[in-house]
């Protein structure tokens, strides 16, 4: 342990003495009358954190002996997870509010759960990583089931306790048989065991088991059957946050367990990764066709988008990470326009989320229901919107890696998906009369939708030039 | 100037059809007559100053792709001062007919303007026409070729509440697509063997086309041969040659002075041009001009017959049509491409005035077109009359028989007869005179049934009758001189001695060491030339010089000059015996026809149906393609693909939709159900790979 | 065979067969203690490997505490395990296919098992030899400071398990009296009572 240790964990050591600091500010200061500008001051500390970690430079160290990785595909995804939570933090605080939900944890287990989060993409041994896991999780189980006194909110939040430590269960499985092979625990010594040969069959064993445990978090088929349950039950900006931040931590961690500790192994894990995808694309597009409730509908599609980001890393080339990157931006960024969107629905001063509320909202919401077009037309991968840029390139990076089934798969899985989108838009625009929305949105969630709608008409020109830095991330991670 | 020529009809088109709305439906037709007018005058400046030497101006960049690279240029030379003549000068006198034919319609409603899109489509007809005639390269020949395609089928169906007329439209369009594809094909060979499609390279590389063996349709072909008849197929479908001509006679359902300008005049004779224009690689195709000729042949005498006994005023100048276009080909296909030009420069001029002649006799009866319904006009229509007369004796060759001395169809059509002969095609030849006399026949029929007798028909209409207003007659006027001079004028230009035609359409002159017409100084007399041609191979001018090029082994122009009387007078003799036989059918002994048709059923009734080739074709080609098309749209579209997809979208995908619900039970117990399963299937599925390695 | 390895098939058969227990056993009562029995177990397997102070953390804290709190929670709650075994019972003949099915295959991959070459040096290198340093101390080396990143990590999850209990469950009732230690060491008779002298036969008026 030296200075260098630390300094490297000075953004992940920082959060974590603010979410302490803030923690002791709610429990001895104002309770909850101190939410609202804990809330504000979390977002701003996690922009801020964004800020630094996105300008900073400098190739990779690591620290604590290989335990914690500090290099370009962390900081990537680390300024999208902090991103990401911030404009949720901030977009649901008029929600909360209103419903009287707004309490002082809250934020202080976002801040705690992003910083599992950057934790787990900084992971360099199976220990970090499950810590970083756990952290997140738990903050997770409990912030879903935060409005206790709803049934469906505890619910969801058992559910996903009860579900999350079975994959707990079997990630630390994996982890031990891997264990038992490499005889360590380090992403480098496993590396090295695994360089040489083909996987024996416990070690094959052994990444099925991490997979299987990482598939939960990301919600892959068919380790997804929580997430419309608990996509449904939370409290809204609750799942707005599942949708964005943790699955990019998740994804994030998946490509960097599989290209850091079994990278040589590609073949072997390329199959399974493949078929996760497959089947999430599938019944991501599938089962959402059915669903009535915008939150659960929004479940499937995260299942699907899930699928289109692990076809990218089923790829297992530096083009593939790429693109799973810049998929992965790009989808946090449609899902917070549309997650701010869906955080104003409101009729008689209730929160709805029925499909059929949106009937004719072009005649009432113009601008929203413009910005939500765009926003789902580019979900649904419409050229020239960003979101077709986003599917592309992970088709690409599939093809070129031989797999053009996969690719294939993927397309027809993006037809069938485009089904349940458009539908809405034709709800929107030519539904019939009935009982529509009456809620007004705030400046936050407005703001954040139409600049998402921006964003998707806007980057057909370069993305923004994220493609440059997700290039470095992924060189950073595939050598 | 050129440039003024070929743009200044586009300016009018847009002028007139866009803004007539702006300056007013009288304006815009005047604005785009004037136009027309000022190119027909820079036309003729440029024809009758033109010296034989090619030109080039070019006017921007076309096409940069690859190796393809287009300009948009103006080829300038005989070939296209002609056309540029014949195309301004019955374009502009059309428009001004239009506005005495185009008065009145009643195909339009009281208050719906249609003039002025008329106007606008004759207009870009023209420019289309203009890009055509003065293309630089192929690609924008091709260009030209789909413009008056698209403005021909504008035009055509311009009665759109007829449902023949938009039949007839899309029939023409149709048809013309099958020469397009020939034509398209052409161009991709041309493109392919010589890596351009500007004529000066393709021309230079002709002779190299001809030992280049290229590989299509199973088989290996000569390179010159196959491009040359592939282009020749695009021109029959624009030319309306036999088997490619079924859409000209239903043509005639657009207004007459489109019938008059596109389907006699100029659209149609494309095809000649077009064949003339490629005279480089034509000569080194033997096989594709024998099969020129023969088709040209064909259609003279196939168009002539059916013309026979069409009752229609303007079937039967669209058959006359068709056949002289017949004859022009036979022109090109032997090999004298200078009386090809001719012959569509001087049917250009008697031609359009039949039209607009038989537009005038329509005009005055009240838009009836059945010469059944006509006779006794000629006092009605006396300046009407006068000039199909002398288009009559245009079209039929009356002249002064072995001179050069007659009406322009005389000297043109007679050029033709006897290169046929001079070339040896003696079927051929014979077929030709048939044809003048069937042309005399039908022509004096026409004449007879509309002009002589007794009124018949409606008794309404023929008090009604009445001449046509000046600005009809004026244009039928300036036509009909063109029709009495125009052959007399231009003869040695382009049927004179070799050397003269030569200098005329700017072949070098160094040609005159192959010329063997008697010039003392010489080196190879007439007949060591005709014995052998290698010797005289490096004096020959180069494929590409000049406008049109005549193989060194070409000596038909020459020939054709010392055919034997009989030849000569053979066309005249023919006319005289048509002549002869109308005036018997139709004038002295009126039932003669009825009773002849009755005796004569079947042929009767097989010219009448026009050799049944609408039949034919509708058997073999629209109803089979409409079967495929049935068996694919209910079959393979309605059937296969829709079932399937529909299939898949409201069947399959909404069963697996309602199994993904049933599988979200609610309960945990399912949910980690599933992950274990998955957790089994992903273990057994590694075991298993595994154990395969 | 020496005790040791006696000792060792004793506890490690006993470990097992209490674990499948856990799980078997009807009364959830009856579950803890098989559970309880593991532990004590697992700690005589630690004692035998020379961690003796692993073995008494497992016997003070798991025994001690986590267990003693399960056997409580179990009690409190009433839950009828019965009917969910009844509704489980419907899938125990799938179920136990596709657990045969997993333990073929964990079978194949144990009769397969090999091990990278460097494992076994890997293994060791981390703990210091247990004849050099003291048990407590040589795990005071690991945790506070070789893996003092992980151990940070393991406190702050257990920090958001506390407030996440807290938050969960925690609530602030208006309608109820609570006990105030300070006000009542505060008090003093002075403030609480007043003494009235209350006339025979008048009362308070």
């Amino acid at each position: 342990m030296t200075r260098a240790d630390l300094i490297a964990v000075l953004p992940e050591a920082l959060l974590a003495l603010f979410a302490l600091t803030a923690l002791m500010w709610g429990a001895f200061g104002g309770k909850d009358r101190i939410a609202r500008p804990l809330l504000y001051a979390t977002a701003a500390m996690l922009a801020l954190l964004a800020l630094w970690i996105g300008s900073a430079g400098g190739g990779a160290s690591t620290a604590f002996g290989g335990m914690f990785v500090n290099d370009a595909f962390a900081r990537f995804a680390k300024v999208t997870i902090l991103v990401a939570a911030a404009a949720v933090l901030v977009m649901g605080e008029d929600f909360l509010a209103r419903r009287d939900l707004l309490r002082f944890e809250y934020p202080v287990l976002v801040a705690l759960a992003v910083l599992g989060m950057m934790m787990m993409v900084s992971a360099g041994d199976l220990m970090a990583l499950y810590m970083g896991l756990e952290l997140q999780s738990l903050a997770l189980y409990v912030i879903a089931a935060m409005r206790r006194d709803s049934l469906k909110s505890t619910e969801a939040g058992l559910k996903y306790f009860v579900l999350g430590a079975l994959a707990s269960g079997l990630l630390l499985y994996g982890a031990s048989l891997t264990y038992g092979y490499a005889g360590t625990t380090t992403f480098a010594g496993i590396l090295a065991a695994v360089r040489d040969s083909t996987l024996p069959l416990g070690l094959l064993f052994g990444l099925v088991f991490l997979v299987a445990g990482l598939a939960f978090k990301v919600s892959a088929v068919p380790f997804h059957m929580w997430t419309p349950d608990v996509y449904e039950g939370a409290p809204t900006p609750v799942t707005a946050f599942f949708a964005t931040a943790p699955k990019v931590g998740a994804m994030a961690l998946f490509a960097r367990l599989l290209h850091d500790a079994f990278g040589p192994a590609g073949h072997d894990w390329g199959q399974i990764v493949a078929f996760l995808a497959v089947a999430s694309m599938f019944l991501g597009a599938v089962a959402a066709i059915g669903q009535r409730d915008i939150k659960r509908l929004m479940a499937y599609s995260s299942i699907g988008h899930m699928g289109f980001a692990l076809v990218g890393l089923a790829a297992g080339s530096a083009t593939g990470v790429q693109a799973m990157l810049v998929y992965l931006a790009i989808y946090v960024t449609m899902n917070v326009g549309v997650f701010a969107f869906i955080l104003s629905m409101e009729r008689d001063g209730r929160h709805v989320t029925d499909i059929a509320s949106l009937s004719l909202l072009a005649r009432a919401e113009p601008t929203a229901a413009l910005a939500l077009l765009i926003l789902l037309f580019s979900l649904a991968g419409v050229p020239p919107l960003v979101g077709f840029f986003a599917k592309y390139g992970v088709l690409v990076a599939a093809v070129q890696a031989d797999m053009v089934w996969l690719a294939l798969a993927g397309v027809i899985a993006s037809v069938i998906g485009a089904f349940y989108y458009l539908r809405i838009v034709y709800l929107m625009y030519f539904g019939q009369e009935g009982e529509g929305l009456d809620g007004a949105m705030s400046w936050s969630q407005r703001a954040l939708l139409v600049a998402a709608a921006a964003v998707m008409l806007v980057g057909v020109v370069n993305l923004f030039g994220i493609e440059g830095p997700a290039a470095a991330a992924a060189a950073a991670l595939v050598r | 100037m050129e440039t003024v020529i070929l743009l200044a009809p586009l300016a009018g088109a847009i002028i007139c059809g866009f803004g007539w709305r702006l300056i007013g439906e009288q304006a815009g037709m005047v604005i785009a007559t004037a136009i027309l007018f000022l190119c027909m005058l820079l036309s003729w400046i440029v024809f009758l100053g033109h010296d034989g030497e090619t030109s080039r101006i070019v006017l921007m960049r076309f096409i940069d792709s690859g190796t393809l690279s287009t300009d948009w240029a103006i080829r300038l030379d005989r070939l296209t001062a002609i056309m540029l003549v014949v195309v301004t000068t019955v374009s502009a006198l059309v428009h001004l007919y239009s506005f005495g034919y185009m008065a009145h319609d009643d195909n339009w409603r009281h208050g719906e303007h249609y003039r002025a899109r008329f106007f606008a489509y004759l207009s870009f007809f023209t420019f289309a026409m203009l890009a055509l005639v003065t293309s630089d390269n192929l690609v924008q020949m091709f260009f030209g070729w789909e413009g008056v395609g698209v403005a021909s089928y504008l035009l055509i169906g311009f009665y759109w509440r007829k449902g023949s007329a938009n039949a007839a439209a899309i029939k023409a369009f149709v048809v013309n697509r099958i020469g397009d594809f020939g034509f398209a094909l052409g161009i991709f060979a041309l493109f392919y063997l010589t890596d351009a499609v500007s004529f000066d390279v393709i021309f230079g590389a002709a002779p190299r086309l001809a030992e280049t063996e290229i590989a299509f349709l199973w088989t290996s072909w000569n390179a010159a041969e196959l491009i040359a008849f592939l282009l020749f197929v695009g021109a029959m479908g624009k030319s309306a040659q036999l088997f490619l001509h079924t859409w000209l006679p239903d043509a005639m359902e657009g207004p007459t002075p489109v019938s008059a300008l596109i389907h006699a005049a100029t659209m149609v004779t494309a095809g000649v041009f077009l064949v003339c224009r490629m005279s480089p690689v034509m000569e080194f195709a033997p096989g594709a001009t024998a099969f020129i000729t023969w088709i040209g042949a064909a259609t003279a005498f196939f168009a002539a017959t059916v013309g026979l006994v069409q009752n229609d005023i303007k079937r039967v100048i669209a058959y006359s049509t068709c056949s002289q276009l017949g004859y022009m080909f036979v022109a090109a296909g032997v090999g004298v491409y200078s009386v090809a030009m001719f012959h569509l420069f001087t049917h250009a001029f008697f031609k359009a005035m039949l039209f607009l002649g038989a537009g005038s006799v329509i005009h005055g009866m009240h838009h009836e077109q059945d010469m059944r319904n006509y006779g006794g006009l000629r006092h009605k229509l006396p300046w009407t009359f006068a000039a199909m007369l002398v288009g009559t004796l245009a079209i039929t060759g009356v002249g002064i028989p072995l001179t050069q001395y007659g009406f322009a169809g005389f000297v043109s059509k007679d050029a033709i007869i006897e290169s046929a002969f001079a070339a040896g095609e003696l079927p051929v030849f014979w077929l030709l005179v048939a044809g003048a006399a069937m042309t005399s026949f039908y022509s004096w029929r026409l004449m007879f049934m509309t002009f002589w007798g007794s009124p018949r028909g409606d008794h309404h209409t023929h008090e009604h009758a009445h001449e046509s207003p000046r600005t009809m007659l004026m244009p039928l006027a300036v036509l009909a001189a063109g029709s009495v001079l125009a052959g007399m004028v231009w003869y040695n230009s382009f049927f004179g001695k070799e050397e003269t035609v030569k200098a005329w359409f700017g072949i070098p002159v160094a040609e005159a060491a192959t010329d063997a017409s008697g010039d003392a100084a010489g080196h190879a007399p007439a007949a060591e030339a005709h014995a052998g041609g290698d010797a005289v191979h490096g004096a020959a001018a180069l494929p590409g010089e000049g406008a049109i090029y005549i193989g060194p082994d070409n000596h038909v122009l020459h020939d054709a000059h010392y055919v034997p009387a009989w030849v000569r007078a053979a066309p005249f003799v023919a006319m005289l015996l048509g002549l002869a036989v109308a005036f018997q059918f139709y004038i002295r002994r009126p039932d003669w026809p009825a009773a002849l048709a009755r005796n004569q059923r079947p042929l009767y009734l097989f010219l009448l149906n026009k050799w049944y080739f609408d039949e034919i074709y509708d058997f073999l080609f629209v109803r089979s393609a409409r079967a495929i098309g049935r068996l694919l749209w209910k079959k393979g579209d309605g059937a296969v693909i829709d079932g399937s997809i529909n299939g898949l979208a409201m069947g399959v995908v909404p069963f697996m939709t309602r199994l993904a619900a049933r599988a979200q039970s609610g309960y945990v117990f399912h949910y980690a159900f599933a992950m274990v399963l998955g957790i089994a299937i992903l273990v057994t599925w590694m075991t298993l790979s595994a154990g395969g390695n | 065979m020496t005790i040791a390895a006696l000792a060792f098939y004793a506890f490690g058969i006993t470990v097992v067969a209490s674990g499948l227990l856990v799980v078997l056993a009807r009364n959830p009562v009856h579950s803890v203690l098989w559970l309880i029995l593991a532990f004590i177990s697992s700690a005589g397997l630690f004692v035998l490997l020379g961690a003796e102070f692993v073995a008494m953390l497992l016997v003070i804290v798991y025994v001690g505490a986590v267990a003693v709190l399960f056997l409580f929670v179990v009690m409190m709650l009433d839950i009828d395990f019965a009917a969910l075994k009844a509704e489980m019972a419907k899938y125990v003949p799938l179920a136990a296919l596709i657990a045969l099915i997993l333990m073929m295959q964990m079978a194949l991959a144990y009769g397969a098992w090999t091990t990278s070459e460097v494992a076994d040096r890997l293994r060791g290198a981390p703990a210091p030899a247990p004849a050099e340093m003291h048990n407590t101390r040589a795990l005071g080396m690991i945790i506070y400071d070789r893996y003092l990143y992980l151990f940070q990590a393991a406190g702050l999850i257990l920090l958001v398990a506390m407030i996440g209990a807290i938050v969960l469950t925690l609530r602030h009732r208006t309608n109820i009296k609570r006990q105030d230690v300070l006000a009542q060491i505060y008090r003093d008779p002075a403030t609480a009572m007043e003494l009235k002298d209350v006339k025979p036969g008048q009362g308070l008026g």
